[in-house]
């Protein structure tokens, strides 16, 4: 098995990028993995159906924060219907390693906020209940 | 005396996985050959149900069960009639809240407990809470001893129950019970031991201690999952309703009434997990034939290399007491290195430890931590497995670039 502690994942972990708060966003939401106390909130501002920025802030382990790091770098000039779409293995794909069973739920934390909140902006946008 | 690689030679799990190195002994043990042999031989020579048949190979199987009952009690030196089965030590602990504490404790009555317990003795008493009861939790010295100071203040008259364990699955700090039992029957209240984490690992005798009750489980002293024993003096047994009710612990029913049959088996209903409790009777015998205090020595030796080594490692926590009274469970932070993150580099290392809150929230919240990397010793592991664990470490250090 290849480790999950590649350099690139500790770089994201070390540096996160696109970290802090956007004032302004739309959508925000804050997603948590009781497993390992990870708690990241996501921010996406939305242009045009298109999100034109995004930022988080939380903590956690590496996989979860690099996660984060990476998906706040990829959902730039996505559709929120490309973003709804995504799964586990989109986020493997962008880590670029092979994530044991137990910390899946670490790499899901960062998806589960973003599409959460899109569920929420858009449920409030359309003003029916999804769930 | 004490061989750990002779040892290793009894345990299967280490020839289908060669290079593993288990440190998660605070979690659950693994099983030797004369146990899992033990189970296999039950099943194919004399699997019936207990207590029930009149036929051989029932009364056989009767008589094994029993006699697993007698080798367990005096393992911890109680009376056989004093030696219920649960499933393990949650159960027991909630065989106590729902057969004594419920109908026993009223509004302002007081319990007196640890801020270090496990959620199996915390959680069950907080329902007490309903009826008005009031829950004290005794804080720790810094060193993360027990301040008994504290304990000896926060109980008094009022307090009717104070429950704590023998030693801390997160710190390894081993509570001195014998005193805190008689601070406790001073003030005119029960006592109960979680001996979850102490009955596996050093000489436990209930008589000396002098607990109202006291509970553990199987499978964490080498015996097979789904077996726990609850210890209670028989005076207090004699006195209580079981929690449970329904076959098997009966004189006689008739429409509106039932008359319970007598110790043990009154708190006992339903067919019990015996093949698994005739296995554990054999962990015991195993257990036994090391010796106790050879078994307290070895993870002695062991905690006391691995704590030196520890302390060595810079930028490294260590969460319980460096010395003195403790077990071979030792919990830590390496700088900032997320607990998950260390368990997942050492499981890359072939290192089984432990990460997390390990079922203790309040201690990790007392503590300010979310939560710690554990590693836990027993009969099987070696000076070597520790020299491998280090190196692990340090190597850590160097791809976390800490
Ligand atoms: C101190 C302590 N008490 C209670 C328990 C609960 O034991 P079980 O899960 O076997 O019921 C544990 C297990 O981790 C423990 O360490």
């Amino acid at each position: 098995m290849t480790s999950m502690y590649a350099e690139e994942i500790l770089d994201h972990y070390r540096n996160p990028r696109n970290f802090g708060e956007l004032k302004d966003a739309q959508i925000k939401y804050k997603e948590s993995n009781p497993l390992c106390g990870d708690e990241y909130e996501f921010y996406l501002k939305v242009n045009n159906g298109l999100v034109s920025d995004a930022k988080f802030f939380g903590d956690g382990c590496a996989i979860s924060k690099a996660s984060a790091s990476m998906l706040s770098e990829h959902v730039k000039n996505k559709t929120l219907d490309d973003l709804k779409k995504m799964k586990l293995d989109d986020v493997l794909k962008l880590l670029g390693i092979e994530v044991s069973a137990a910390r899946t739920k670490c790499a899901l934390v960062a998806l589960l906020a973003i599409q959460k909140g899109i569920q929420k902006f858009e449920g409030g946008k359309n003003d029916g209940s999804q769930r | 005396m004490f061989d750990g690689k002779k040892i290793r030679e009894d345990f299967p799990i280490f020839n289908s996985n060669k290079d593993l190195i288990y440190f998660d002994n605070a979690a659950t043990t693994q099983k030797p050959k004369q146990v899992l042999d033990a189970l296999q031989e039950f099943y194919s020579q004399c699997n019936a149900n207990v207590h029930r048949g009149i036929y051989k190979i029932a009364v056989e199987a009767t008589d094994e069960y029993e006699e697993a009952r007698e080798k367990v009690s005096q393992f911890i030196n109680s009376k056989i009639e004093e030696l219920i089965w649960t499933r393990g030590a949650t159960e027991a602990i909630n065989q106590i809240l729902y057969a004594w504490a419920l109908w026993n404790l009223k509004k302002d009555d007081e319990i007196v407990t640890t801020i270090m317990e496990h959620h199996s003795n915390l959680v069950p008493w907080q329902l007490l809470q309903k009826n008005g009861v009031k829950i004290r939790y005794v804080n720790l010295n810094g060193d993360g001893t027990l301040n008994m100071k504290e304990l000896e203040n926060s109980v008094s008259k009022k307090t009717k129950f104070v429950t704590v364990t023998q030693m801390s699955n997160v710190l390894g700090t081993i509570n001195p019970v014998e005193e805190i039992v008689k601070i406790a029957h001073d003030n005119g209240a029960l006592c109960l031991i979680d001996a979850a984490q102490s009955v596996p690992h050093m000489e436990v005798d209930v008589k000396k201690i002098n607990c109202d009750f006291l509970v553990f489980s199987a499978h964490k002293m080498l015996g097979p999952t789904g077996v726990g024993g609850l210890y209670a003096k028989q005076e207090i047994l004699e006195k209580l309703d079981p929690a449970l009710r329904g076959s098997e612990q009966i004189k006689s029913v008739s429409l509106f009434e039932t008359e319970w049959t007598d110790l043990p088996w009154k708190f006992e209903p339903g067919t019990p997990n015996f093949a698994d409790i005739v296995a554990f009777g054999y962990a015991v015998d195993y257990l036994k034939k090391l010796g106790m205090k050879n078994v307290r020595e070895h993870e002695r030796d062991l905690t006391k290399y691995a704590l030196e080594k520890l302390q060595q490692i810079s930028k490294l926590k260590i969460f319980g007491p460096l010395n003195g009274t403790r077990g071979g469970v030792i919990s830590f932070q390496l700088a900032d290195i997320h607990a998950h993150d260390m368990a997942s580099f050492l499981d890359d290392n072939n290192i089984a430890v432990r990460s997390g809150h390990h079922c203790a929230m309040p201690l990790m919240k007392y503590l300010g931590i979310s939560g710690t990397t554990r590693a836990s010793f027993y009969i099987y592991n070696m000076k070597e497995e520790i020299d491998k664990f280090i190196e692990t470490l340090e190597k850590a250090k160097q791809v976390f670039k800490v």
